[in-house]
């Protein structure tokens, strides 16, 4: 019984040095001097900026990957088409690729030297250094959360229910609204929690290919590098804290939804 | 006394699984632990293996005192109804288990082990792995890997309750005849009172956490000790205060003295048997169990009026 | 004109519901796909070998790139080593302890995934660098690289081991304990061969994760040349430099090094689980 209060107290102690420790210590020093020098530094137009861009990309990205992801799975799960298995390989993977290497990638693609910069050039269409990279490279490494959470449920669902729909007549279109769509609801919401979380906490490729101008290409998590470098520790830490809030709302809600697929 | 359990009780949170339960298991034989859900059994068998530990009440095995011993220390072998099967492990490894732990030379384990794969008929099957396997074969493993260890007392919790009918009444003839030839104590679970009849020497029917009564299957059958235990080991009418076996009961024709009037109400051609349902003058519902032979005999119909006498009966004082 | 209600309905049924992704749906799954992902992707290829097989390995091999690489290896084998232990103390204590809090814990875990990567760095910097109030500093040094990818490969481990833990077969420990084995032999020869293609699951994404990560280790390892600069680092100041094809070539090696361990621990895991319905 020893052994079990010594591994409880070693994973709690690892936990709290390694998580829980550092964070605090960052809740501290942002409201060491109390709540508006805090509050201050994070309504800075730069900040202000920096955090519209960031909503702004994931209002985007999130709706455009739900969509995708409900689509990609129901290709894979039910569709019969060749290159199955190749689809469901590439949806994985953007989790095994360095972010930096995925801004590098777009930015060989859509750059102005890329192989559809002449052409983007052409048409006046801006891509690299401006929002449309931002958005292309958050939707690249948010790809697969929505289709690897609905993937399992379809699956374990099965077609009995859709058939059973259609032999009470229902079209497609129906069936998939009211028999599909609520059995897998579950899996979609925890899936857009992820894609939300990764979206709001891209650093790596958007770096890339932002070009990095405060006030109008950088995001919030360049912007807290962008304060640590220039030596603004109060503002990186500021940005920090409400960034480090929206994960743990993001954690809570993690939570709700899986005890909610639990129920079901 | 291989097994000697002294007042034993178990409580699970505000569930009493075990209330001073004593019971005697001789060296040598073959004794069923019988009872519905819940009656505690499993638990006992549990607290006699060491994977429980009772609350209170002693626990000895060959005269030691083995309750606070840990089951790695009590020489039983444990077989499980869901077979606890070594899914990684090749039969043999399964079998091998508890002699590799011992560290035996590793020619005596593959001999040891040889010589048990033959007596559960296994032999060819080494190499397999536990997925490989039917339910019934892997059972047969279990067993197996739980002799290995030669241990002075067997336990099986529901072993056969996990298997589909008829590999069930193949494996209790099996287990018979296995005991006959081990001769090692063995205390078996189980809730069907056939294959309790059917293997064990002395059966322990429990309910409710305590023991009913204790007896071979036959006293246990003629000479029940309470309502509860005649109506568990077989069918049994109620007929104002006393308790009738089906099968002992007169079906006549004609009146007689100490007969009382009833109806048939349906006949069921059991094969060999034939049950009679039958109502009384008032209202009361009984049947009785006659020979195919003698139903043939007394050519009775729905709706026939016959005359029941009780050969015997039974009544139990309650306190 | 009457439906027939007899043998064709079944076949019918399944050939239209087998299809509730339209010929469309899939159309743009595939087209998406491609846009978003594998055009990028066969840029950045075409560009590793621009320069030919020799330039490719020239920009592989260079001092930097390869003390970059090895730093980037390294750490990660050491984490990926730390995280099969740690992370299947942890899933344990989630699965079999029982204690106030528990729960609470257990949501704790997915941080690493929900926080961003730049302020999971910042977090550790602010209690291990240079203004750390217990006077642990480990800023600019290997050890702060190391740190940095403990905390993003937190929850591999402990989330893959975590739901196997959960449906072993306790009996299966129970029978070991009966046939004489204690504890810790019944985690060795029990517990743990049934644990480990999880573990190794674990162990690969850790590692794959480790050897990409760039946000959480800018801040707190200084990116120091030959001594705490990444690959991920390395690519990105090649790219300030302009050595696009040094930078894709890098990138490639890094792609295939992931492709590679994901390849090896497929066949191990496959070696550890031939019991299974064989």
């Amino acid at each position: 019984m020893l052994s079990r209060y010594g591994l409880r107290c070693f994973a709690l102690g690892y936990l709290s040095l390694l998580l829980l420790a550092p964070l605090g210590m960052v809740f501290w020093r942002t409201f060491e001097h109390g709540f508006w020098p805090a509050w201050d530094s994070i309504t800075t137009s730069d900040a202000r900026h920096a955090l519209y861009l960031t909503l702004l990309i994931a209002a985007i990205v999130v709706p455009a990957n739900t969509v995708y992801g409900v689509l990609c799975a129901l290709a894979i799960v039910r569709g019969r088409f060749p290159g199955k298995g190749i689809v469901n390989a590439l949806v994985d993977l953007p989790l095994a690729l360095s972010p930096v290497v995925v801004g590098l990638a777009l930015l060989l693609l859509y750059g102005r030297t890329g192989w559809l910069g002449p052409w983007l050039t052409d048409h006046g269409i801006q891509v690299v250094f401006a929002l449309p990279s931002l958005v292309l490279a958050t939707i690249f490494v948010s790809l697969p959360f929505v289709v690897r959470e609905v993937v399992p449920v379809l699956r374990e669902i099965g077609t009995e229910q859709e058939q059973a729909a259609a032999t009470l007549g229902a079209s497609r279109f129906q069936t998939f609204r009211k028999v599909t769509l609520p059995a897998i609801r579950w899996g979609v919401a925890y899936g857009v929690v992820l894609t939300m979380a990764r979206a709001l906490g891209e650093f790596g490729a958007v770096s890339v290919v932002s070009g990095h101008i405060a006030g109008k290409t950088e995001t919030m998590t360049q912007y807290v590098q962008a304060q640590y470098e220039g030596f603004n520790v109060a503002g990186a830490y500021a940005a920090s804290v409400l960034l480090a809030i929206l994960a743990v709302i993001t954690l809570l809600a993690m939570t709700l939804v899986r005890r909610k697929e639990e129920t079901v | 006394m291989a097994i000697d359990v002294r007042e034993v009780s178990k409580r699970f949170g505000e569930f009493p699984a075990l209330e001073n339960v004593s019971v005697e298991v001789p060296t040598g034989s073959l004794t069923a632990l019988l009872g519905p859900s819940g009656s505690g059994k499993s638990t006992l068998l549990r607290v006699i293996a060491g994977l429980e530990r009772p609350d209170h009440g002693r626990v000895l095995l060959d005269g030691d005192d083995v309750t606070k011993r840990p089951p790695q220390k009590r020489g039983v072998g444990f077989v499980f109804q869901h077979y606890a099967a070594f899914r990684h492990m090749t039969v043999y490894e399964n079998v091998a288990f508890g002699l590799r732990v011992q560290r035996r030379p590793k020619g005596e384990t593959r001999t040891r082990v040889a010589e048990l794969l033959e007596l559960v008929q296994l032999d060819g099957l080494a190499e397999r792995y536990p997925a490989q396997l039917s339910g019934g074969q892997r059972q047969r493993m279990g067993l197996a890997r739980a002799l290995a260890v030669e241990p002075t007392v067997l336990l099986l919790d529901e072993p056969f309750g996990a298997l589909d009918a008829r590999v069930r009444k193949e494996l209790r003839v099996w287990l018979r005849r296995l005991h006959d030839e081990t001769h090692t104590t063995t205390l078996i679970v189980t809730h069907d009172q056939e294959e309790a009849m059917d293997v064990a020497d002395q059966i322990v029917l429990m309910n409710h956490g305590r023991v009913e009564q204790v007896a071979a299957p036959r006293e246990l059958y003629d000479e029940p000790a309470n309502e509860f235990v005649m109506s568990f080991v077989g069918p049994v009418n109620r007929i104002g205060g006393a308790f009738v076996r089906p099968h002992d009961v007169e079906l006549q024709l004609q009146p007689s003295d100490g007969c009382e009037e009833a109806m048939v109400e349906r006949l069921v051609h059991l094969g060999f048997e034939v049950r009679v349902e039958l109502v009384r003058g008032n209202g009361d519902q009984f049947s009785v169990q006659i020979s195919r032979d003698r139903a043939l005999e007394l050519e009775l119909d729905r709706g026939q009026i016959v005359y029941v006498r009780p050969l015997r009966e039974r009544t139990f004082v309650t306190d | 004109m009457a439906e027939p209600l007899a043998a064709p309905a079944p076949a019918a049924v399944r050939a239209r519901s087998g299809q509730s992704a339209p010929g469309i749906g899939i159309g743009i799954a595939t087209a998406y796909l491609s846009l978003i992902v594998l055009l990028p992707l066969a840029a950045l290829v075409w560009q590793s070998q621009k320069a030919g097989a020799r330039g490719f390995w020239d920009a592989i091999s260079s001092p930097e790139a390869v003390s970059a690489i090895e730093v980037t290896l390294v750490a990660s084998a050491i984490v990926a080593l730390v995280n099969a232990l740690t992370g299947t103390v942890i899933a344990w204590v989630l699965v079999r302890d029982r204690f106030r809090g528990k729960s609470l814990v257990n949501a704790v875990i997915d941080l690493p995934f929900a926080l961003p990567t730049i302020v999971a760095g910042l977090t550790l910097l602010a209690l291990y660098g240079s203004q750390s109030p217990v006077g642990v500093n480990v800023a600019f040094t290997r050890a702060a690289v190391v740190l940095a990818l403990l905390f993003v490969t937190l929850p591999f481990v402990v989330r893959t081991v975590q739901p196997v833990l959960q449906e072993l077969d306790l009996e299966m420990e129970e029978a070991a304990a009966s046939l004489g084995a204690h504890r810790l032999e019944i985690f060795r020869r029990i517990v743990f061969p049934n644990l480990l293609p999880a573990i190794l699951s674990g162990v690969a994404l850790a590692f794959t994760r480790a050897i990409g990560e760039f946000g959480a280790i800018v801040l707190i390892s200084g990116n120091l040349p030959y001594k705490t600069e990444v690959a991920s680092v390395f690519v990105f100041s090649q790219l300030e430099s302009d050595d696009i094809s040094g930078a894709a070539a890098v990138s490639v090696l890094l792609l295939l090094i992931s492709f590679g361990i994901l390849l090896v621990i497929g066949t191990v895991r496959r070696y550890a689980t031939r019991h299974d319905d064989a």
